[in-house]
């Protein structure tokens, strides 16, 4: 493949920094980007045509030219102090990073023995046995050039290494927030090992504090080893002028449980990579998402779930509700493995578009090799439905009320499914007031939210 | 209980392809090879008009510039196009009137068939329009039609005698420039059916061209165009077989339809091809590109199709849903087997205002082959209203298959409503025991579960055709699995 310009460009970028990016990082890191700068050089940053990038083009921002967060540009934890992404009850643990860095835990003294949550640069230099281990082997250089990208910039992040038996009873919270005057880049890199027998619930909550444009390409990769599970969150609440791809990566072994749930109420251009694979028999595979846009935003949520082995069940549900002359898209490719029998996989995604400006396209897709499995996926594209809206005003209630209450009652389906009460009442009510508008007002996690809708830079 | 489906699985894996066989006619044949001067020579053994030339040479430049697809999940082994040869037609070239006229060897060859080219056919109903490789040579019914204003003849007769009529319609659902395969069908098309109904008239037939390939190493480019016009309506059927041969070969069909006002057309086809032998050597590659216009309003296009042979099918019926009103619908049987590949479904593009389409696609894979559904429901921006329903199902007999689906619903329209289903699974054993357990034996009891599972697809056919799609099936199907 021909390299655009600025993949030439980030390639450069590259070269001229490497002292200073390899300076803190771990030597298992550093040696994983020579194969991430060959990668790169025959991938690029994908292009439309690339068929898994079909439906969003992200070739135009990553480019060299934005701040690179190599060091923390000023921002510190007494900025963090004004940010208290407290989520309401939610007694929890909390990390924070700033443009990709790792800066402050709170609470996480408390943490079980053994349970470490804290910094990537820091912990993979501790473990470099769970580095070499782990690092890399689910989000492979070669066949995706953000994962590339993020591997050649990669620094820090955060590091949760739950060990054999361990078990977090209360949410370990990720609150990645972004922030600063100019322009910015991060490479953030996530590493997430849940050992045997081993249970914890992490949130990632993704914020932006200042309305510079901010160009993210995160990878996330978990582990979930024998009869483990792990509760998965995240919740994007960013302003317009947010370019985020997500990756994340997960792998199951046998028995383990995986909840993962992807919430965007609030975005630029998002784009979210969600790899699962089910790697031992009996495993457990529940994801769902959630995304309400307006504006012109875009959200493209790509998942690719592997049943490589017999015996699993994978459910998968994504829900969204598109405004004004946003975007969404949907792919949902379930792979059974040949010989994966007994596999049971539903998939849906089910869309409302509100105005004559909204698009959304969908691609479930099933990719079967072995007979006895039980297999479905649904997806549809449509409006309220008029008899509910009668039957509501019908009975007194408004129109925009009952627009309200229904858009709320289609994706409650998918807020249904967390599994910590104190953040599905979060989410509840976070989720209510995006519907009514009122997410600007919102002083509590949603910082970004007094930035975005409409007085933030936009494309 | 294992060993025998073991036992019948082999025994329907290993029957060989009945329609096997190769007459040998006089043919009249040019060298290997695709240049300029073979595609001005194709037009000038046809006689063709002026224009005709152009667009075949317009489509071999554009093809020259494209490159084969990948993106298909299909394995398509290198195909050398120069190494086919891109004009067979019978030396005697017969413009005949009686079946006294045909070749005998020929009749031989469609009486194997069962083809219903003789008298007793008339009374069937069916007027026939049978080609062997390249030329078309006998048509029936011919009177019957002109009566009624319909034109029913071969492609390259209709570009002699209605150039007006030909040159208005052709390469405008399908254009030149298309993809690879209809570029290359523009370019080399050596034959195929040209129908035309007039304003307000119903066919009182069915239309059918029953299609055959023949020769070593001949491509066979069949080019069929059907312009209904307001008001009127037509069944058209297209059936296939081939004999067995070893070397693959390759089948690069284009098929256009144009309906204008409340005009409706229906299409079916049964495609039986060659598939290959158990080890997947030799069978026909089919790689077609079907486009249907709903041009006037309240106008409609269905198509129907019963995919069991092939090698490699690549294959999507599509329908342009551009007058207001109109209906698009695609039901589809694709059965694989073997070392077969198919990457069939459809393209419904709503463009007018309050348009429907209906997808129903039944798949059903056996031993080694991959059978999979690929789909695209696009509502365009100016669409109100458009109504979508797919459905598409999988069927799984035996383990080393694979069953796959890949929609894509691309929605410009809030008031679109939009809906995709699919389903992928086996025989239930719990089915199998129900029917056991009424005295069904395992091998009827699948065949009455494949059966009632195609039903809804089957019974779009006309009578003839689902009487022979049901025999298709059967032949690979009935007791795969248990």
């Amino acid at each position: 493949m021909q390299l655009s310009e600025h993949d030439i460009s980030l390639q450069r970028l590259f070269a001229e920094n490497r002292e200073l990016i390899e300076k803190d990082a771990a030597p298992g890191v550093n040696a994983a980007r020579e194969g991430a700068m060959e990668a790169f050089s025959k991938l690029g940053i994908p292009s439309s045509k690339v068929e898994a990038y079909k439906y969003t083009n992200l070739q135009a921002w990553f480019k060299a030219g934005y701040t690179q967060a190599y060091g923390l540009n000023g921002a510190t934890s007494e900025a963090l102090k004004q940010f208290e992404c407290n989520v309401h009850e939610l007694d929890s643990y909390t990390l924070f990073t700033v443009n990709g860095k790792f800066v402050a835990g709170s609470n996480v003294e408390a943490l079980p023995d053994g349970v470490e949550a804290g910094s990537f640069a820091e912990l993979s230099k501790k473990y470099p046995e769970l580095l070499k281990r782990y690092y890399g082997s689910l989000a492979k250089v070669e066949e995706d050039g953000f994962v590339a990208l993020n591997t050649l910039f990669a620094t820090d992040g955060i590091f949760i290494y739950v060990p054999k038996g361990k078990v977090v009873e209360k949410p370990i919270q990720v609150v990645n927030v972004l922030t600063g005057e100019q322009d910015l880049m991060v490479n953030q890199r996530n590493l997430i090992v849940v050992e045997e027998q081993a249970q914890a619930r992490v949130l990632f909550c993704d914020h932006t504090m200042s309305m510079s444009r901010f160009v993210v390409n995160t990878v996330t990769e978990g582990h979930v080893a024998e009869s483990a599970m792990l509760d998965f969150y995240n919740l994007q609440n960013q302003h317009n002028g947010t370019v985020q791809v997500g990756a994340y990566h997960f792998d199951q072994a046998a028995r383990s449980l995986l909840n993962a749930n992807y919430f965007t109420l609030h975005t630029g251009v998002a784009r979210n990579n969600i790899f699962s694979r089910l790697g031992g028999p009996h495993a457990e595979n529940h994801i769902s998402g959630l995304y309400v846009i307006d504006k012109n935003q875009h959200v493209d949520n790509f998942s690719f779930i592997n049943h490589a082995v017999p015996d699993c069940e994978s459910n998968e549900l994504f829900k969204g509700v598109m405004d004004d002359a946003s975007t969404g898209a949907f792919t949902g490719r379930i792979l059974v493995a040949p010989d994966a029998q007994r596999t049971n996989a539903y998939q849906s995604n089910n869309n409302l578009l509100l105005t004559e400006n909204a698009k959304m396209n969908t691609r479930p897709q099933l990719e079967i090799y072995a007979d006895d499995v039980k297999c479905s996926h649904g997806a549809t594209v449509g409006q309220l439905d008029e008899n509910a809206m009668f039957y509501l005003r019908a009975r007194g209630i408004s129109k925009e009320e009952a627009n309200i209450l229904l858009m709320y009652a289609f994706a409650y389906e998918v807020i249904e499914k967390i599994q910590v009460p104190a953040l599905k009442e979060q989410i509840r009510e976070l989720v209510e007031k995006r519907f009514r508008g009122e997410l600007d007002k919102c002083d509590s996690c949603v910082v970004c939210g007094q930035l975005g809708t409409g007085r933030a830079k936009s494309e | 209980m294992a060993s025998e489906q073991d036992k019948l699985l082999e025994e329907v894996t290993n029957r060989e392809y009945q329609y096997g066989f190769h007459s040998d006619i006089d043919m009249d044949v040019l060298p290997k090879g695709l240049n300029e001067e073979v595609i001005r020579e194709i037009s000038r053994r046809k006689q063709e008009p002026e224009f005709m030339l152009e667009f075949r040479l317009d489509a071999y430049r554009k093809w020259l510039q494209m490159e084969s697809p990948d993106w298909a999940h299909l394995k398509i082994p290198k195909i050398d196009f120069q190494d086919i040869i891109y004009y067979a037609a019978p030396k005697k070239k017969p413009q005949l009137n009686s079946m006294d006229e045909v070749d005998p060897e020929l009749r031989a060859t469609f009486d194997k068939l069962g083809i219903p080219l003789d008298e007793q056919k008339i009374l069937a109903g069916v007027a026939v329009d049978a080609i062997i490789d390249s030329v078309s040579v006998k048509t029936t019914f011919r009177e019957t039609l002109a009566e009624k204003g319909i034109i029913f003849c071969s492609f390259s007769e209709a570009a002699r005698e209605y150039p007006d009529l030909v040159k208005k319609y052709l390469g405008t659902v399908v254009p030149s420039g298309d993809n690879f395969f209809a570029a290359l069908n523009s370019a080399v098309f050596s034959d195929g059916s040209f129908v035309f109904i007039p304003k307000g008239v119903r066919c009182p037939m069915e239309l059918s061209s029953y299609f055959r390939i023949n020769t070593m190493n001949t491509g066979q480019f069949e080019r069929t165009l059907i312009v209904a016009e307001d008001d009127s309506y037509v069944s058209y059927l297209e059936g296939c077989t081939a004999p067995m041969r070893d070397e693959n070969q390759l089948h690069a069909a284009v098929v256009e339809i144009v309906t204008l006002d409340r005009a409706e057309v229906k299409y079916s086809t049964v495609q039986n091809w060659y598939p290959g032998n158990k080890e997947g050597k030799g069978g026909i590659y089919n790689f077609v590109t079907k486009r249907g216009i709903c041009k006037g309003d309240y106008s409609k296009i269905s198509w129907t199709q019963v995919e069991t042979g092939s090698a490699i099918t690549w294959k999507y019926p599509s329908c342009v849903l551009m007058g207001n009103n109109t209906v698009g619908e695609f039901y589809s049987v694709a059965l694989t087997n073997n070392y077969q590949q198919a990457d069939t479904g459809t393209k419904m593009i709503h463009l007018g205002k309050n348009t429907r389409s209906l997808i129903v696609s039944k798949g059903i894979s056996a031993g080694k082959s991959q059978n999979s559904y690929r789909g695209l429901v696009k509502v365009s921006k100016k669409a109100d209203n458009a109504r979508n329903f797919s459905q598409c199902d999988s069927l799984l007999l035996g383990d080393k298959c694979g069953a796959h689906t890949f929609p894509y619903l691309e929605i410009n329209n809030p008031s679109a409503k939009v809906e995709h289903e699919a389903t992928t699974s086996k025989i239930g054993e719990d089915q199998i025991f129900y029917c056991n357990q009424r005295g069904i034996d395992t091998e009827d009891a699948v065949g009455l579960i494949v059966n009632g599972y195609v039903k809804e697809v089957i019974n779009q056919l006309p009578m003839e055709f689902a009487v022979e799609a049901q025999k298709l099936l059967q032949i690979s199907l009935e007791g795969s699995v248990g």
